[in-house]
């Protein structure tokens, strides 16, 4: 889908009626569309350029990217600066903030910094516990959660007030996210946790890995049967896994994350594991992009990147469409098939 | 103790009758209360809470006392202090993924609030960011302040 109005860089689009925020994201919920997002791991650099190289690969590819706040506890360049340097050429970042750094003060300092800089997805995390990471020794705050977190930054967007009552002067028009497992215990419990963060605000939600379907869609219907679906758009996690052995060190190692044996014993027998790991992950996407329910797909390919491109194309999940990316529609590209 | 924490939850249907039990009496003794001065009490008070509440379910004395809508299982033990529900980091064997050894005390309260009537229910309203400075104050003052400042008779 093409919007009359793409975006240029540093002037925000209009917000349409019935949205919170100028974006593309959004945009592109609202109307219906199968979004996909993907994750950018940030460098550990100061130098910008990293940041584009990584955000190049996605090209055409997806509606908007995670900008990962400390994810797995591990030091890296920060959500915000990340999402900054992406707003400046165009990209749609989603910023990721995390609980597990930052007191609430720093938070909603970030929430209206990032607003500012054009910004206009943010998710709200919790954040995996320091030890996981590669400074176990840091002190972890905590001071809000997830849920917690919705709630300030909903205020902040619609009541224009910080979370301790004082105005703010113009308020971050946001598009706000959270995350859910359908995968993790307790089962029972996960969609009613859903309608929390959605009663807190959260518009759209990505999920974990989701490698086992039926869990999955056990998941949407009990969704569904809340009357959520409404409320929210949920994009399910997916990502290609490299090998038997990766998939089994995740499995114990990665929290929250949940492998079928089945999908292990599939990568074993496989000639090229990497391959088959991506023909997976293809085939878990296409068999999201019939449940009623799911509105989208969140791709996760850290140290594999540049799959995500494969994984889109192959899938044929964006039925044609092209997202904006910063040359899409520079003559060299537009005019491509004509010379 | 670890242990009496998890003999809490299994029991947490007992255990909060007879915390509503405690607090209408405490709410009844409001103005005797008030007499003595609920700045007089707090420190007193707040260290018999801390000593009974400790023994009981690992009481971090947050000053926010949310037990009876997480079937008695004490959210400050959870590594995160998170107030609204489970991560996503939760074990397969239903253990806390930053310490192990620990039953996570989410997958707990959701079995504790099930022994609770209506204790689901009052699970899934949205606990908001907690007033940092209650750290240590008493719950059962506050919550009787609350009561009786709401329904002044």
């Amino acid at each position: 889908m093409r919007f009359e109005d793409e975006p240029v860089p540093g002037y925000p689009l209009p917000i349409l009626p019935g949205h919170t925020s100028p974006g593309r994201f959004e945009r592109v919920l609202r109307a219906g569309g199968f979004a996909v997002t993907t994750e950018l791991a940030p460098p550990d650099s100061a130098d910008p350029e990293d940041v584009y190289k990584r955000a190049r690969v996605f090209d055409g590819y997806v509606d908007a990217i995670n900008a990962t706040d400390g994810s797995g506890a591990n030091c890296h360049m920060s959500s915000l600066a990340v999402c900054a340097l992406l707003t400046r050429v165009g990209y749609a970042p989603i910023m990721q903030i995390s609980c597990r750094d930052k007191n609430r003060i720093a938070i909603q300092g970030d929430i209206l910094g990032g607003a500012a800089m054009g910004v206009c997805n943010m998710l709200c995390l919790t954040g995996d516990g320091v030890q996981a990471g590669d400074h176990p020794q840091a002190k972890p705050v905590f001071d809000l959660d997830c849920v917690s977190l919705l709630d300030v930054a909903r205020n902040l967007r619609d009541e224009h007030r910080f979370q301790s009552g004082r105005k703010i002067t113009f308020a971050p028009r946001v598009f706000l996210g959270a995350a859910e497992n359908p995968s993790a215990l307790p089962y029972a419990w996960r969609p009613q946790r859903l309608a929390k963060k959605v009663a807190a605000g959260a518009q759209f939600i990505q999920t974990q890995y989701c490698y086992d379907l039926p869990l999955l869609r056990t998941f949407i219907e009990h969704v569904q049967a809340m009357g959520l679906l409404g409320k929210v758009y949920v994009l399910a996690g997916v990502g290609p896994l490299r090998s038997a052995k990766t998939a089994e060190w995740m499995r114990k190692n990665v929290p929250g994350m949940h492998v079928p044996d089945a999908i292990i014993a599939r990568l074993k027998g496989a000639e090229d594991q990497a391959r088959e790991g991506r023909n997976i992950c293809i085939e878990l996407v296409q068999a999201m992009r019939e449940i009623r329910g799911i509105s989208g797909v969140h791709i996760m390919a850290y140290r594999q990147e540049e799959s995500v491109a494969e994984i889109v194309d192959r899938s044929g999940i964006l039925q044609g469409r092209a997202p904006w990316f910063p040359q899409r529609d520079a003559p060299q590209y537009s005019h491509r098939t004509a010379s | 103790m670890y242990a009496v924490r998890l003999w809490s939850v299994r029991h947490a249907r007992g255990l909060n009758a007879f915390y509503r039990g405690f607090e209408s009496v405490l709410v009844r003794m409001h103005r005797l209360l008030r007499a003595l001065g609920h700045e007089r009490l707090e420190r007193p008070v707040a260290g018999i809470e801390k000593a009974v509440k400790g023994l009981l379910f690992d009481c971090r004395m947050c000053g926010q006392c949310v037990l009876s809508s997480t079937g008695m299982s004490c959210p400050m033990n959870c590594p995160k202090s998170l107030r609204n529900g489970p991560c996503g980091g939760v074990r397969a064997d239903g253990n806390c993924e930053v310490k192990p050894d620990m039953r996570c005390v989410w997958v707990e309260a959701y079995r504790g609030s099930e022994r609770i009537p209506g204790g689901v229910a009052a699970m899934s309203g949205v606990q908001f960011a907690v007033d940092q400075r209650m750290q240590g104050r008493s719950s059962w003052l506050r919550v009787v302040r609350e009561k009786t400042e709401k329904s002044p008779q």
